[in-house]
């Protein structure tokens, strides 16, 4: 079945009414994803685009509609807010697209979700895709390919880079996620290779990492000992200077640590094949795996 | 976002926490008011800037090039005299001020260029009994803030993390409870406080919590953390920094900001909001997605030059974004090519050609342009360019792309 998201998963958006949400929610449901409902507090008993049912509140939502997922479009100022409501509800997995929430309300947030026992993914995260099947996000569905390599970074076009270099070799991906920017966000690295390594659907895996904080070091240590797949790994920052926030919030290499070359090392202490340069991901993937390359390119 | 001494300690004592006196000034008449007004014999002048290791800092000008140098590499026992000046007379604080005021600073967190002093901070001068340095932030591999204490106060902290990191003593702040006064006596004893010190030291940390929360704070450090001669506990110095992500909701602190500590070109991106951060290579970037950003100046590297900036224009960009980017990247003298890679995913190929030849077309083209678009209506996209009339070069993957820029630049 993939990871995380599948052709059973229900799915339910918070902050459907407003522009994103609403655009995004008609791209989800245009690649098959079933949208079951829709929650705006106040706009309860009316209805999107004429057939997603609208809830005033989460738990409302599940009631009715046997939601096991959500897809969070709330503004910065009150995504926290959504996102504790969904963990409140029962909601398994949380899908936070939100941008710029302040890092005071996501600490309580995060610290409710997991006391609730809930996944969240993001925030400020493109979401998560199962080609073919569900796609939970603002990534462009249609670069996609089903298949069996994994594919785990922060960011979203990195993502469907990464995508888009498997493609063109005829190698189609499992599920794709981007797990968000942000310095606090719910699934890390780690807990993404773990679950890739537990799926049957999965052959190998891309992990992108970026500078800043050391959440590929948890995972590379985490892989060393437990992955049993072959790991392609990149890590996006090598160029960047120390002190300066490279537009994520938590890519900055502060006090000498978080560096490129740190990460490196620990990727290539764990037997993960690191490529150096963004270009190689998916040939490198390739080459591990044998596959018959007709169209290499320059 | 960062804000300068004076006010953090400002901030400081609107949650009632005790500092010594002292006033900010913009002239050195304005300094010799200051101090007649705080009274004393003693009195400490302090360059004003957003930058650490002021004291070991050098003004240009006041000591030769190769002191500079040195000081900018964070090296001690220097000839001359730094950012931070003990003053014996009011004369003396209206010197200091006067040497300092226009003049610019270099320290090792400025960089060799240094940085200019608009505003000196004149504070009463107070005996020492012992230095401490506090600190707190948010520890992301617990996604909660932690609070940081040394016994090891005024000497640079990083030294101390690199090499004996046992000497810095932490606590997690649990996001139900707050700090515990129970944790903040842990790191009192933990530091070899002993007597009213130890409750004094409690409540102050306890609001330096207060303070970061209410504020939104990212980062708040005193160092020194001083004791005084009679057991008491003063904040001598106070770097404090705030989450962006949190100003729309503190009109108040947004109006602290010192655009004159910003980079013109840094602010001018934010006006669009494009994240930009200036660099010293030679190829300018213009990528949306900050990973994908990221990842483009390292495939410039790897190909053998240096990125001339991190430009990540965002999800939504339109034609607006792109013309304001294109100025911001053309304005730096550095630049001698231009790399756009965009992969279109909901922002279609076409619509950003159409951007980018209209930023051309308004501001332009004296360098090499290297194009790579991908994903939805790549088509489109690339068609749009290749009939412009205009000498973009294509590029067709992200290798290819840094392969051309590269030769672009060594002509």
């Amino acid at each position: 079945m993939a990871i995380l998201v599948d052709s059973d998963t229900r799915l339910i958006c918070q902050g459907i009414t407003g522009s994103a949400g609403g655009f995004h929610c008609r791209q989800m449901i245009a690649y098959g994803t079933r949208l079951v409902g829709g929650v705006t507090p106040g706009k309860g008993g009316t209805q999107f685009d004429g057939t997603v049912p609208i809830f005033n509140t989460v738990t409302e939502a599940v009631a009715k509609t046997g939601a096991n997922a959500t897809v969070i479009f709330v503004p910065p100022a009150f995504a926290a807010d959504a996102i504790m409501e969904a963990a409140d509800a029962g909601i398994r997995l949380i899908v936070a697209i939100t941008e710029g929430i302040p890092v005071r309300d996501m600490i309580p947030a995060w610290d409710l979700v997991q006391r609730r026992g809930s996944l969240l993914l993001g925030p400020n995260c493109p979401g998560v895709i199962t080609p073919g099947q569900c796609k939970i996000g603002i990534m462009p569905g249609h670069i996609h390919r089903p298949g069996r390599i994994g594919i785990l970074s922060r960011s979203g076009t990195l993502t469907y880079e990464a995508v888009h270099q498997l493609s063109v070799l005829g190698l189609g991906q499992s599920t794709a996620i981007g797990i968000g920017g942000d310095p606090i966000i719910g699934l890390r690295h780690k807990d993404v290779m773990r679950l890739f390594n537990e799926d049957p659907d999965t052959d190998a895996v891309i992990m992108i990492g970026e500078i800043g904080g050391s959440a590929e070091e948890e995972a590379s240590a985490w892989v060393g000992a437990h992955m049993r797949k072959p790991v392609v790994g990149f890590i996006a920052g090598a160029t960047a200077p120390p002190g300066r926030r490279m537009g994520h919030a938590g890519a900055i290499i502060s006090g000498g640590k978080g560096t490129s070359e740190e990460k490196y090392k620990a990727m290539a202490a764990a037997g993960i094949n690191i490529v150096r340069s963004p270009a190689e991901m998916g040939k490198k993937i390739a080459e591990i795996l044998g596959h018959q390359i007709e169209h290499l390119g320059a | 976002m960062k804000i300068h001494e004076f006010q953090a300690k400002e901030l400081l004592r609107k949650q009632g926490i005790a500092t010594l006196k002292g006033g900010a000034a913009h002239t050195p008449e304005g300094a010799a008011h200051v101090a007649q007004f705080i009274e004393g014999q003693i009195w400490v002048v302090k360059a004003q800037v957003h930058a650490g290791g002021r004291g070991m800092g050098r003004f240009v000008g006041e000591v030769a090039p190769d002191v500079i140098a040195a000081a900018s590499r964070g090296e001690g026992g220097l000839p001359g005299k730094g950012g931070v000046r003990i003053c014996r007379s009011i004369n003396e604080v209206r010197e200091a001020a006067q040497a300092m005021l226009g003049a610019t600073l270099v320290t090792k967190q400025t960089g060799p260029d240094g940085t200019r002093v608009n505003c000196v901070f004149v504070e009463e001068g107070t005996r020492i009994a012992r230095e401490i340095y506090v600190a707190m932030t948010l520890d992301r591999a617990q996604s909660r803030v932690v609070v940081m204490a040394s016994a090891e106060g005024g000497t640079e902290i990083e030294e101390v993390a690199a090499h004996s990191p046992e000497k810095i003593l932490r606590c997690i702040v649990d996001p139900v409870v707050g700090l515990g006064s129970w944790q903040a006596r842990d790191l009192a004893f933990g530091l070899g406080l002993s007597g009213p010190t130890v409750s004094a030291f409690v409540k102050m940390l306890q609001g330096f919590y207060q303070v970061y929360q209410i504020n939104d704070c990212s980062m708040l450090e005193i160092n020194p953390l001083i004791v005084t001669a009679d057991g008491g506990v003063l904040p001598l110095d106070a770097k404090i920094t705030f989450d962006e992500n949190a100003l729309f909701r503190h009109p108040d602190l947004e109006a602290l900001r010192d655009l004159a500590e910003e980079d013109p070109s840094e602010i001018e991106a934010g006006k669009y909001n494009l994240s930009y951060v200036k660099l010293d290579g030679t190829i300018g970037c213009m990528v949306n997605g900050a990973g994908l950003a990221m990842a483009t100046m390292d495939i410039i590297k790897f190909y053998g030059e240096e990125p001339a900036n991190f430009l990540d224009v965002g999800g939504g960009a339109d034609k607006e974004k792109v013309t304001a980017a294109f100025k911001i990247i053309t304005r730096d003298p550095a630049v001698k090519a231009i790399l756009v890679n965009i992969f279109g995913g909901i922002m279609k190929c076409d619509v950003i050609a159409e951007g980018v030849l209209a930023a051309v077309r308004e501001v332009g083209l004296q360098v090499p342009l290297v194009v790579r678009l991908e994903g939805t209506n790549v088509e489109m996209g690339k068609k749009i360019l290749a009939e412009s009339g205009l000498s973009v070069i294509p590029a067709d993957s992200m290798s290819d792309a840094a392969s051309k820029v590269v030769a672009a630049v060594r002509g």
